[in-house]
């Protein structure tokens, strides 16, 4: 073991990990000195007016207003300023990066799956290129977990449930570590890993030489959720427009919709996921509760569904996009423009959608 | 020390030994003798919780593990947890110290409710019992604080019996809420206004506000973990319907506040402790006062900075960490009029003493960390790791435990009637101080450099062995300082010297007008109180301790133990 191998502060290796750094240090500092501050003054006055000094102790006082504002105010402010920076380096952190690269993680008792857009996969292990904004998008099959790595700064739970969000951008090549940070259960402290990042010329020869070996049948995610959707049939209801059985999926993701309860909702991961495995909690407005729960699916197919459906379009694209393998998208613009066939012609507008159904 | 001496008719009869019987003490509705009930439990669990302490720095000296599995190893933190906030923070100082001396200071006969009193006794020790029995069954592996769904679904260990434990125990706290709350408006004797109460009777006031107003939803969040896992009923599992997060919101909605809870009375006892050995009167008695109050309100507004990566919205996580910071300006506040308190004071550096100078010390660093804490995008990078547990031992041993043990050994003339040695004394709080920064400031370096908590084998990172080690090393001597305190007072209990009324010089009811150890119904006299509190004189008392010291001719104080017995002793021989 390297036991004098000791350092005093972790790698920083994250376009993110040294604004980080700068606001740690600051707020080191700070400490260091209002602890010295006060273990100089306890020590002082302790010594001075030790019993059986001759020390002056003649006129005592007990209270002074303009000491106490002082010692209010000083750090008040202090601790304000050290909040506003921290706080709007939290919000940029947070404001996810809608062009990164997506990486999908499934956290499990007791190990993380990882799987890139192209649909290859990894275990406990993450290669990826330099300088590439990378965003995770996260969920837990079972109890809560938290990926951490260290050396990034970067932190987020992993919530079953719900899908969580975390970005970071690498700066450094090298490996670094992946970690739980939140006590899963007995094996809590082997659900741990690396990231392995590269040069982007090596990163495609990481891909050339092990990525296809990783990589399922199906091919990307987008690819994998096609085939999810066929297998289960989604399309005998969910077709390219509104029917009677089921609203159309197109261009769906981001739309507000107006559901059966009376709520409105963004269309987003969660809605999509809930609405697969609870369907009727979740009923759109002038529906009826037909669809049966899907709950069987896997964390990672329905991750595949919902990229499948991303990928039918966003709320308010006006340019459809072809996606080879994919059905042909629609288009977003009027529908009475549209000129392709019926049950391919999306419907986006959720005015249009109540119109119809009245 | 004259006009004391006047008051020094030994008590032949106290409420030690009105009655000696078993059945005596276990029906008792005296509020000493129940603090004595809470003293031996509260020891009790401190012990259970310091071994299985030592268990987790002893398996911790090797990256892969040595001696526990995996499943051992989560049930011993679990159980350290468990056992040291529920069984021994929360009722230590309230219930062992509060309970002894909130009447003695306002001047009461006892507490308002004194067999309400006895019941919150039982209702701890049934508590306890239940988890006891369930450790013994095979223990918790889902940690302090329960996270769902691991402790609502997934655990299979025995944490249905343990929330139920942690439930009545949670009983016993609201119910000495209630009786503090009703003692100090109902009790003071004459004279005892708002503003002449002890800092210790504030800082208890506040403490009880929050156990009256946070302990039900611990424990109603507690008490449906246990319906989620009996009976099914969808609260926290996603997969029957339920917010996994909802059980963070619940949790931490008391266990932030149940800090405050926890190192509230410890500010309390550490006024008491630096007015008497300074011989001055607490600077800014009113600021003092009112920051406690401001963190009980405060401290229910924080909790969630606890969850600041858990998905909560990234606007809800800006609002907490504002008013985390603001939370700790009234710790500020306290700690600097502290510290002035010493100006112009007559400090002696009697153990209790060596406790409070080092709560200073311990406090600022454990509150001050807390501001990494409270800033979110460095939250991001500590929350779970080492650095955690290094920041809030700090605030709670470095706070609370140092606190007790200084308010333990002030009062000790005061619960027994006995003096211990001073000697021991001051070795002991040394080694405390020593220790504890050994062990436990290793660890904010390994959460600096992502150690996660909770961790039972490192071998991804063997660069954290170091730490580790040193870590371990300093438990060994902070476990000592803990050890030899348990020895020299248990000694002095049955072999001490008899203490006289007031072996401090200290100030309050509880020394000058009542008896060590106190008769059953406390003061032989009607009580009138018509001065401030703390209204010590450094002049006289450094006037006197210079003319002690012409008088031996020496230099300096020397605290020459002997002599100093010999002062305060009842028996001269």
């Amino acid at each position: 073991m390297n036991f004098w191998n000791n350092p005093l502060w972790p790698e920083a290796a994250s376009k993110d990990a040294a604004a980080h750094d700068k606001l740690f240090f600051t707020i080191t500092g700070l400490s260091v000195f209002f602890t010295v501050l006060v273990c100089v003054l306890v020590t002082v006055l302790a010594v001075k007016y030790r019993r059986g000094t001759k020390a002056d102790r003649t006129n005592p006082i007990d209270h002074s207003t303009k000491l106490e504002v002082l010692w209010t105010g000083v750090p008040l402010i202090l601790a304000l300023g050290t909040f506003v920076w921290s706080a709007r380096l939290f919000v940029e952190n947070r404001d996810m990066d809608r062009d990164a690269m997506d990486v999908f993680v499934v956290g499990k008792q007791w190990m993380w799956h990882l799987q890139h857009m192209d649909g290859t996969r990894e275990n406990n292990e993450l290669h990826l290129p330099v300088g590439q904004p990378v965003k995770m998008t996260m969920i837990s099959q079972d109890v809560i977990h938290a990926m951490y790595l260290p050396a990034f700064r970067a932190q987020y739970h992993v919530v079953p449930g719900r899908y969580t969000e975390l970005q970071f951008t690498p700066t450094k090549p090298g490996s670094y570590r992946m970690l739980c940070a939140m006590h899963c259960g007995t094996h809590h402290s082997e659900m741990v890993g690396w990231v392995h990042v590269m040069e982007a010329d090596e990163f495609a020869e990481w891909k050339e030489a092990n990525g296809d070996k990783n990589r399922p049948k199906a091919g990307s995610v987008i690819e994998a959720g096609k085939m999810v959707f066929e297998d289960k049939n989604c399309g005998s209801c969910h077709t390219g427009e509104n029917n009677v059985k089921g609203p159309s999926l197109y261009g769906i993701m981001g739309e507000q919709r107006s559901l059966a309860n009376g709520q409105t909702v963004a269309v987003d991961n969660d809605y999509l996921r809930l609405s697969i495995i609870d369907p009727t909690s979740q009923i759109v407005e002038g529906y009826d509760k037909t669809m049966p729960s899907y709950s069987s699916l896997t964390e990672e197919d329905i991750l595949a569904l919902n990229a499948y459906v991303k990928s039918l379009g966003n709320a308010g694209d006006l340019v459809p996009f072809e996606r080879p393998g994919a059905p042909v998208p629609p288009t977003a613009t009027a529908p009475d423009s549209s000129t392709d066939t019926a049950n391919r012609t999306a419907s986006p507008s959720t005015t249009q959608t109540e119109d119809e159904i009245q | 020390m004259s006009a004391a001496a006047e008051q020094e008719t030994v008590q032949e009869k106290n409420y030690l030994n009105a009655d000696h019987t078993l059945r005596s003490w276990l029906t008792t509705t005296d509020h000493k003798r129940i603090a004595i009930l809470y003293l031996i439990g509260v020891t009790f669990f401190f012990i259970l919780g310091g071994l299985s302490a030592a268990l987790i720095r002893l398996e911790l000296t090797s990256p892969t593990g040595w001696m526990l599995s995996n499943e051992m190893f989560n049930k011993t933190f679990s159980a350290h947890g468990i056992f040291m906030v529920f069984f021994f923070m929360i009722p230590a100082i309230p219930a062992v110290l509060g309970n002894f001396l909130l009447p003695l200071m306002i001047g009461a006969r006892d507490l308002a409710f004194p067999r309400l009193n006895l019941v919150s006794w039982y209702l701890y020790a049934v508590g306890g019992t239940l988890v006891l029995i369930a450790m013994m069954m095979g223990g918790v592996d889902a940690g302090w604080t329960f996270y769902t769904p691991l402790s609502s679904i997934y655990s299979e260990t025995q944490i249905s019996l343990t929330l139920v434990g942690i439930f009545l125990n949670g009983f016993s706290s609201i119910v000495t809420g209630v009786n503090f709350i009703a003692t100090i408006h109902k009790m003071r004797a004459p004279g005892m206004t708002w503003f002449r109460l002890p800092l210790f009777v504030w800082a208890h006031y506040a403490t009880s506000l929050i156990m009256i107003l946070g302990t039900p939803v611990v424990a109603m969040a507690l008490l449906l973990v246990v319906l989620e896992r009996s009976l099914g009923v969808g609260i926290y599992s996603p997969e029957l319907g339920g917010d996994p997060v909802l059980f963070q919101h619940l949790f931490w909605f008391y266990s932030h506040p149940a800090v405050y809870i926890m190192i509230l009375p410890a500010m309390g006892v550490q006024s008491e402790l630096i007015a008497c050995f300074s011989k001055r009167k607490i600077f800014g008695y009113h600021f003092v006062a009112f920051s406690s109050l401001a963190i009980a309100v405060l401290g229910f507004l924080v909790w969630g900075h606890h969850m600041f990566i858990s998905s909560q919205s990234v606007y809800l996580s800006v609002i907490f960490s504002l008013l985390s910071f603001l939370v700790a300006i009234p710790s500020a506040v306290k700690t600097f009029n502290w510290s002035v308190s010493l100006y112009k004071g007559s400090i002696s550096f009697q153990t209790p003493m060596i406790y409070a100078l080092s709560f200073i010390g311990l406090f600022v660093i454990g509150g001050i960390t807390g501001m990494f804490l409270a800033s979110i995008r460095t939250d991001i990078h500590l929350t779970g790791t080492y650095f955690i547990v290094a920041h809030f031992h700090y605030v709670m041993v470095g706070g609370t435990v140092t606190a007790f043990m200084g308010g333990l050994h002030f009062w000790w003339p005061k619960i027994s009637g006995r003096l211990y040695s001073e000697f021991w004394g001051r070795i002991s709080a040394l080694l405390v101080f020593v220790g504890f920064n050994l062990t436990f400031f290793p660890q904010f370096i390994l959460g600096v450099l992502g150690m996660p908590r909770r961790y039972h084998m490192y071998g991804i990172a063997p660069e954290w062995l170091f730490y580790n080690v040193l870590s371990t090393a300093g438990s060994t001597v902070l476990g000592l300082g803990f050890f030899l305190p348990m020895i020299y007072l248990t000694h002095s209990y049955f072999k001490g010297r008899k203490s006289t009324q007031n072996p401090w010089n200290a100030k309050g009811l509880e020394w000058e007008k009542a008896a060590s150890p106190p008769i059953t119904v406390n003061f032989t006299e009607k009580i009138l109180v018509t001065e401030d509190a703390y209204n010590y004189d450094a002049i006289s008392d450094a006037a006197q301790a210079l003319r002690t010291m012409e008088k031996r001719g020496q230099l300096a104080v020397v605290d020459d133990e002997d002599a100093w017995w010999d002062e305060n002793s009842e028996d001269k021989s």
